[in-house]
Order: C-alpha cells, then structure tokens, then sequence
C-alpha cells in the first residue's frame, strides 16, 4: 500500500501540536490582557464633564482638602459629591462672570443638579465601602491616584477583582498614618512593611481570611 | 484588457477550490449555517449587564422613574427623619430657650439644611437660595445682618469642651474654614488671596468679645457675605470649630508666661501658638 502521508507530514504534525499549544496559550493571554486592558477597564481614560473642573486648581493650588467637598467620605459608603450650593460657596465671588462656570450658575438658578459623568465605577454586584478604607489607613491616593495633581480625574488604577485583592492580602504595604490619608502626593516610606504592620495591629484591621472571603465583597 | 484576464484566472481558482471543500450536502450545510447562527444568537443574548447595573438606585445614580430624575428623595413635608428631632434647642440652634417663638422660625430654616446634607437633590433649598441669591442680594442682607449679632446667641457650650473636641475642632476648621480664614484666623487664606472679600481677623476685640453662640450662629446661618456651612458640617463639629477658634483666639493673647516652666524652651520652635492654644482651655 503506497504511504498516505508523505514524510514531511511528521514535521508537520509536531510543529502543528507545538503550534496549536502556542495558539492556544497566545488566544488565551490576548484575552487576559484585553480583559485588564484600559480599553475594559476604563483606566487611564479621559471622561468628558459638563464643567471643566479641576482638581489640580482646587486641591492642588488652593489647597481646599477633599472632605471639603466629598463630606461624606469618612462616614459612607459613597465618597459624597458637592452639590452645586458648595460650589456658590466661593463662586459666588470669585470668576463669577466666567464662562466655565456658566453650567453650575444655571444648575444654581434652576435647581437642577449638575450631571457629572462617573469616572469610577464598579459593578452593581460589589460592595464597597469608602469609610472603611479611610478609616483604616488607606489613603485617597492609594486607590485614585494623585488626584490633587489632575486637571481631569481619571481612573488610575483597573479596578478589577485581583486589584482588590493584592492589598486584601497584604494591607499593611498599603497603610498609612491617620494624618496622611488626604495627602494625595504620599509616598510609602522605606520602612513601610514595619510601619503597616505596626498600624495593622493599632488599627485592629481584619484578618486575610475575612478580607479575602468571596462575601466580604459580594453580599 | 490585462485586467480581464487576471479576472478569469482568479475566478476559475476559486470555483475550483469550492468545489474540492464541497464536503457536505447542500441541505447539510445550510442546517449547519444555521446551527451556528442560532449558537451565535444564544450566546450574544447571554451578554447582557443585568448583574452591572442592577435595578435599584446606588448613590447619586439618575433616575429615570422620578420627573426630576433626582434617586435620592426629600422627606415628605412635616415629617422628621431619623435622628433629625431636635429637642435639644441650645445644641441645635445655638440659641437661648428664650427665643421661644422668634426660635422656631429660625429652626425652619436650619431643619432643611441639616438634613440635606451631602446631597446633591437636596442641594439648594428653597431657604438657601434666597439666603445666597447673588452677590447683590449678600451685600444688602448682609450689611443688615452683619451690624449686630443676635442677642439670642448662647454664651456657654452645649457639651463639655475637652482636649479632644478642640483636636476634632482643629482638624475641620482646617478642612471647611482656612482657605479663607486662614490657618490662624488673620482672614489671610488662599481663596481670599485669589479674590474672595477678606473676612475680618478673628483677633479684632469685637469677635473676641462674642459670645460662642455667635460663632456657631455664622456657620450655620451665614454672615453678610460668608456663605453658611449648615450642609456641609454637622452639630457637633460647628460647636468643635467655634471651640477651636476660641482657643486660636486664646493663643494669640499668650504670653511666655503661661507657658509651663519646663516647656518654655520649646518656644523657640515657633510652636508656641499651638501651645498656648491648647493651654487656654
Ligand atoms: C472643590 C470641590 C472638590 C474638592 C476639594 C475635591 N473634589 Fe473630587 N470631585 C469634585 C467634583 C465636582 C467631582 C466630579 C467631577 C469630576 O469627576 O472631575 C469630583 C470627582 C472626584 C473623583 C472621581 C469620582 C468619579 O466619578 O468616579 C475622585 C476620585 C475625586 N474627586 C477625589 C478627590 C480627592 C482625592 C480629593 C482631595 C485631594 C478631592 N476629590 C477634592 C469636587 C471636589
Ligand atoms: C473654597 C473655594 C472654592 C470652591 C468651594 C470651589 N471653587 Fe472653583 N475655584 C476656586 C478658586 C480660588 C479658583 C481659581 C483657581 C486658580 O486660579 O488657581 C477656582 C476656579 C474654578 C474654575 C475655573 C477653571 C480653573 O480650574 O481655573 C472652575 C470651572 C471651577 N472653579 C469650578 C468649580 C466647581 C464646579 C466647584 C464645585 C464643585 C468649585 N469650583 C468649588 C475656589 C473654589
Ligand atoms: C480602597 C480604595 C479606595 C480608597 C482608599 C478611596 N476610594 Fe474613592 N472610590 C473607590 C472605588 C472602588 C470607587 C467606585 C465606587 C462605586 O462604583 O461604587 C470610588 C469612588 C469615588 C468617588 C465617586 C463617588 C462614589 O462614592 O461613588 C469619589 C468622589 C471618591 N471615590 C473619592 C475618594 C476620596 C476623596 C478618597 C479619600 C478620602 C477616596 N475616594 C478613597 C476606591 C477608593
Ligand atoms: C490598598 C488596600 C485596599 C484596597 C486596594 C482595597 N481594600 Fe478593601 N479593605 C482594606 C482594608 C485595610 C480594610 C479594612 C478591614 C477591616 O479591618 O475591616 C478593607 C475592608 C473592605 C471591606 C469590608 C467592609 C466592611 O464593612 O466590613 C470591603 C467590602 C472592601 N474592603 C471592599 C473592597 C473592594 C471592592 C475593593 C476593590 C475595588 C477594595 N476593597 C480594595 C484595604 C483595601
Ligand atoms: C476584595 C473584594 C472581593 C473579594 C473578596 C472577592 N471579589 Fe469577586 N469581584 C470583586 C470585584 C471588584 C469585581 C468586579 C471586577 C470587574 O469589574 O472586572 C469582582 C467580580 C467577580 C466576578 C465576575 C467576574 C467578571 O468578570 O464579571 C466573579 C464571578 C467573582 N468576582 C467571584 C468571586 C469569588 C468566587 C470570590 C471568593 C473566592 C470573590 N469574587 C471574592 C471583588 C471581590
Ligand atoms: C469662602 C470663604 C469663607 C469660608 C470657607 C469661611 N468664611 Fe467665615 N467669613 C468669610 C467672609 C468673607 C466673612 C466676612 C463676612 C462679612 O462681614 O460680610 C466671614 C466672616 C466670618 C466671621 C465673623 C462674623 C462677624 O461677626 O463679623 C466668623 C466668626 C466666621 N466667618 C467663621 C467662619 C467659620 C467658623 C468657618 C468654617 C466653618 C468659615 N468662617 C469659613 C469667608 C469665609
């Protein structure tokens, strides 16, 4: 019987297995980096705002501290937004006649809230709790970024589970003292690891296995 | 010309290589067209965000049930939330039981400001508005306002000042007050600095003789042109900032001498104000 295969097919069938497992695995970490891409996640991306309000100008500049304007941070679950009223607090005065400032004088006339676009956002699924965190040592920035640095806020981290998680383990790389959680240009010291531990404990902050436990966050 | 030729050439390719995969029957090959259509569908209809965006409201979502689109709603009127009845009149209003009638009026006006607290619906109340309608209107009430105090004003705390109100104290006068006022109340603070109408120095003799009612009165009421911070800061923090600022008031009074003897050497630091502040109560 005269050969089916000509020889070459044995070359071909091993590069073909060879080739199929690095398709495979190439298939599979194109979707692991779409997935934590910024195109899925949102991070890094630009969010257009009905007024061109800048953190850099208000926290950064003037040096007007976050829980100014997101009173509710320390309490709540939600971080708070300012209605428009904490605005007129000093835009009564200063660049009243602006243009820029056009949106929030109608929102004051007409009792319309503003509607600012959401930059950060997590599945309705999640539970997340803002007056924790704070509470427990973790800054401002260590989840949002240096915000008193950006004329537009952005998402500057991917928010997905494994980000959670990375500190749920291990808190104490992340921990700060209590006067540092506003301070959003805080960066850990050399000895951070003793330090965290150190506020872990003041702090009474929750073991990994609580932090880690699927219903911590999916309640 | 050349053209067509090539055209030839590539069609009678392709016809050749249909017919060479032509493996199923014409009637298999549609099911099966049709199988993975069908596969396709399931699975797209699969994709839908239902657990993302769950049908209830979190935090400053729109609604699209409510004609103002606002999720967060008022308390219907003549009803008190939760933790809002306010016996304690002193606490609340800053203001003498004497006020009786004249008081209640006043309580109308704190009532929605208090409560509408870090929310957005409730962001600017009817009350509010008129009290902040424009630079003009400010001026006018103000300069009626701002010749005299309320002599209805409490003259004592409503709670105990200890060290740890006046920490607490410190820590929201510096959120909510010195971007104006300034971190030593001189009214020289950065907002002011970019325009804003300097308010005057807590250290002049007439707010060193107000009483703290007063204090409390203009945090949450407002003064002339100073807007009020009923939304933003609760009861007990406005009694904390008026008990700060009195012991701001103190520190710039202090001499060496009230200073305990083993801590004078530290003067020098520069830290006094601080001290003597602490010391004063
Ligand atoms: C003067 C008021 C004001 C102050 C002070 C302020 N913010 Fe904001 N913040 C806003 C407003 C208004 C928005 C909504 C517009 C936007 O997203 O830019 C916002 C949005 C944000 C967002 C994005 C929210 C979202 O949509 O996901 C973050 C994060 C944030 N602020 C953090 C901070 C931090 C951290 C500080 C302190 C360093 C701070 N803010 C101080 C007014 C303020
Ligand atoms: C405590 C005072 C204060 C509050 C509250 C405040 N601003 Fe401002 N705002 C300023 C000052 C001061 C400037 C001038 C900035 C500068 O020149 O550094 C400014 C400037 C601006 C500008 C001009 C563009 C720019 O960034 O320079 C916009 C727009 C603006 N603010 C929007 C807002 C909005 C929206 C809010 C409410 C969430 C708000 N501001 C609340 C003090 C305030
Ligand atoms: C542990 C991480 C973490 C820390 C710390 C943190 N945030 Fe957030 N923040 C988030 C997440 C996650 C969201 C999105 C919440 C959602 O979608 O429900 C968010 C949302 C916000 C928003 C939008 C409104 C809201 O509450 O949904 C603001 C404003 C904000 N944060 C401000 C702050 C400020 C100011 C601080 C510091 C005092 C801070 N955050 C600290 C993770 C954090
Ligand atoms: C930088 C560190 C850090 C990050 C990032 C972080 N957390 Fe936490 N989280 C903590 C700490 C610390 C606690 C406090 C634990 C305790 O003692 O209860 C906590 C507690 C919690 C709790 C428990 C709240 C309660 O009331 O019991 C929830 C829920 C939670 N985190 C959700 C999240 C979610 C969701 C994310 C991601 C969006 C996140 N966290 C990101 C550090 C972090
Ligand atoms: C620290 C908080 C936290 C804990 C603990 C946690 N998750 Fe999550 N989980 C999240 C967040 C945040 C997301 C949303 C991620 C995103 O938006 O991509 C999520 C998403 C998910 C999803 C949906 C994934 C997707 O891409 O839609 C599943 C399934 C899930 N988690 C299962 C679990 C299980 C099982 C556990 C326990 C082993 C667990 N989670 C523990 C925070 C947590
Ligand atoms: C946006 C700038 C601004 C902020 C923030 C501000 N003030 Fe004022 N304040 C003023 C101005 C302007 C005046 C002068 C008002 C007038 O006389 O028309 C004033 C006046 C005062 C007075 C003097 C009233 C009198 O009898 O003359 C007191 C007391 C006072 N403020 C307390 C506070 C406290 C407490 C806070 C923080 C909760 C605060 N202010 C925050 C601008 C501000």
């Amino acid at each position: 019987m005269p050969q089916i295969f000509h020889r070459s097919a044995n070359v071909i069938s091993k590069a073909s297995i060879v080739g199929g497992a690095l398709l495979v695995a190439i298939v599979l970490l194109t979707i692991g980096a779409l997935d934590r891409s910024s195109y899925n996640t949102g991070a890094w991306v630009d969010v257009e705002q009905p007024v061109q309000f800048s953190h850099k100008h208000h926290s950064g500049d003037d040096g007007i501290d976050c829980r100014y304007c997101h009173t509710s941070v320390e309490y709540s679950n939600s971080a708070g937004m300012p209605p428009t009223k904490t605005c007129m607090n000093c835009h009564s005065q200063i660049w009243a006649d602006s243009p820029y400032l056009e949106p929030v004088r109608e929102s004051y006339k007409t009792n319309k809230p503003i509607e600012w676009a959401r930059v950060h956002d997590l599945p309705d699924f999640v539970y997340f709790n803002h007056s924790i965190h704070v509470n427990k040592g973790v800054g401002c920035s260590t989840c949002h970024g240096n915000v008193a640095e950006m004329p537009l806020v952005y998402q500057a981290v991917s928010l997905k589970m494994e980000w959670c998680l990375q500190c749920h383990r291990q808190p104490e790389l992340y921990l700060r003292p209590k006067d540092q959680i506003y301070n959003t240009a805080w960066v850990a010291p050399p000895d951070q690891l003793e330090q965290g531990r150190r506020l872990k404990v003041e702090n009474h902050v929750a073991s990994k296995e609580q932090l880690t436990s699927c219903s911590t966050c999916h309640r | 010309m050349l053209t067509t030729k090539v055209d030839k050439v590539e069609t009678r390719r392709v016809s050749r290589a249909t017919k060479d995969f032509r493996f199923m029957r014409e009637s298999h090959a549609r099911a099966f067209v049709l199988f993975v259509a069908l596969l396709c569908v399931l699975f797209i209809a699969g994709c839908r965000r239902d657990m993302q965006d769950q049908p209830r409201y979190e935090a400053y979502e729109k609604s699209e049930f409510f004609a103002d689109g606002l999720a967060s709603r008022k308390p219907p009127p003549n009803t008190v939330p939760r933790g809002y009845l306010r016996e304690d009149g002193q606490l609340y209003t800053g203001k003498n039981a004497a006020a009786g009638g004249a008081a209640s009026g006043g309580n109308q006006r704190n009532a929605p400001n208090a409560s509408a607290s870090q929310n957005a619906a409730n962001a600017a109340s009817g009350g509010q508005q008129q009290q902040q309608g424009g630079a003009g209107g400010n001026s006018a009430s103000g300069g009626a306002q701002a010749s005299q105090s309320d002599p209805l004003n409490v003259d004592a705390f409503p709670f105990p000042v200890t060290m740890e109100v006046l920490v607490r104290g410190k820590e929201r006068y510096n959120i909510f007050c010195s971007m104006c006022h300034g971190a030593t109340g001189y009214g020289d603070g950065m907002v002011v600095r970019r325009g804003y109408k300097k308010p005057p120095s807590y250290h002049e003799d007439r707010l060193r003789q107000e009483r703290v009612g007063h204090f409390f009165d203009v945090i949450t009421n407002g003064w002339g042109s100073m807007p009020n911070y009923a939304p933003q800061i609760p009861v007990r923090d406005r009694w904390a900032i008026a008990a700060y600022i009195r012991a701001l008031q103190a520190s710039q009074q202090g001499t060496p001498t009230d200073v305990p003897a083993d801590k004078r050497n530290q003067l020098e630091g520069g830290n006094a104000e601080h001290q003597g502040g602490g010391e004063g109560h």
